[in-house]
């Protein structure tokens, strides 16, 4: 059966506390998430008062400042700090969203954050995506065409290039499939939203010849048919983009494909 | 066992079943027939309400009615199967229970449906 409870060793406790510096006025609470592997210790939230008006207006500015002024060991992925690496996905008050693109002030009351849900945490907000990368590699994310190059581009016209909007914004930051449950259960073999709508992104693409192929790979009742429209994906992802939308679509090609 | 198989030979794991798309399709053919089927049934209830056995057999004796009423249930018992068909396979992941699962949910499903248009064909024959 799936697990709904977190066995013991993974009970969250309560951590230390961290005041912010003598003297500030503007203080917002941070609650978050810690966890080391080297440590034998169960999981905890620790809290950090973080002084407003010494720091940007973003989640990620203040775990930067928490990381370079109160304590270095805390551990999460960054980069580009605005909204295109996808890098700094995590859960902000209880949302999966990017750190770097949720401002602060539209969080009521403390800050809770936590790393990706059901994935396997390597350290504090770093989750392990392994699986949920090499899922994207197997759906051969690249154009595949028999047909020899043209002397110069592949043509595509304004109609076909518009079918591409909404699927190849994605970043690819897991915040859309860690937010599904049918993902949590059953993320061995379902592929899960950003790696259907990338799917999809291929499956229209005009200049693509492997469509059935494509399709092949994803008829399966766990790869593609686990999406049970819960629409988590949609409502969680930081791009506004639409991976519910993407799966129902391919749903249609396979009944078309019918006959 | 300690596994040593790559991320992506885990994912790729015995390739696509090939299949998933019959049962998604006709899941919702089912969940279409079921609109007049349903709206059939709850009117028909609604009508007959506080009549007696005698009235009651009559009206399943009327042929229209026994053969909705027959495909009512037939109908109900399909979408029923596939619908908890899929929920088994989203939280029964042991191999032993999802095939007791399986076993218990199609001959219960098919069991359901066999007395229930054989009880119908009953009333409505004057048995």
């Amino acid at each position: 059966m799936a697990e709904f409870s977190l066995p013991k060793n993974s009970k969250v406790g309560k951590g230390k506390k961290m005041a912010a510096a003598d003297g500030a006025t503007n203080v917002k609470t941070f609650s978050v998430y810690r966890w080391n592997p080297d440590d034998g210790e169960n999981p905890r939230m620790d809290s950090f008062d973080v002084d407003m008006d010494n720091c940007g207006p973003m989640v990620l500015d203040a775990l930067i400042k928490i990381k370079n002024e109160m304590d270095s060991t805390v551990t999460f992925r960054r980069s580009c700090r605005e909204g295109v690496c996808g890098s700094c996905a995590m859960n902000i008050d209880g949302t999966n969203t990017l750190a770097c693109t949720k401002a602060v002030e539209d969080v009521k009351g403390d800050v809770s954050i936590t790393p990706l849900p059901h994935q396997e945490v390597i350290k504090d907000l770093v989750p392990d995506l392994s699986n949920f990368y090499a899922q994207y590699a197997s759906i051969k994310p690249w154009m595949q065409a028999e047909t020899p190059m043209p002397e110069k581009e592949r043509l595509q016209s304004y109609e076909e290039r518009a079918k591409l909007d909404g699927l190849y914004e994605c970043i690819l930051c897991a915040c859309c499939s860690t937010s599904c449950p049918s993902y949590w259960w059953n993320s061995d073999k379902y592929l899960g939203p950003a790696v259907l709508l990338q799917s999809y992104r291929w499956l229209i693409d005009s200049r693509d010849e492997n469509t059935g192929e494509r399709l092949d790979n994803l008829e399966d009742p766990f790869r593609l048919y686990r999406c049970h429209t819960i629409m988590n994906c949609s409502n969680a992802c930081p791009k506004g983009l639409n991976p519910a939308k993407a799966i129902a679509e391919i749903k249609k090609m396979m009944v078309d494909r019918q006959g | 066992m300690t596994d040593m198989n790559t991320p992506l030979s885990k994912v790729r794991g015995l390739g696509s079943a090939k299949s998933g798309t019959h049962h998604w399709f006709i899941h919702r053919i089912t969940a279409v027939a079921q609109i007049p089927l349903v709206i059939f049934f709850v009117v028909s209830m609604a009508r007959n309400m506080g009549g007696d056995h005698a009235s009651w057999a009559a009206w399943l004796g009327q042929p229209l009615v026994a053969v909705l009423m027959a495909l009512f249930i037939a109908n109900s018992c399909y979408h029923m199967r596939l619908g908890l068909m899929t929920v088994v396979e989203d939280y029964v992941h042991e191999k032993g229970n999802r095939l007791l699962a399986t076993l218990t949910l199609t001959f219960g499903t098919i069991l359901l449906a066999a007395f229930g248009i054989f009880s119908i064909l009953r009333i409505s024959f004057g048995g």
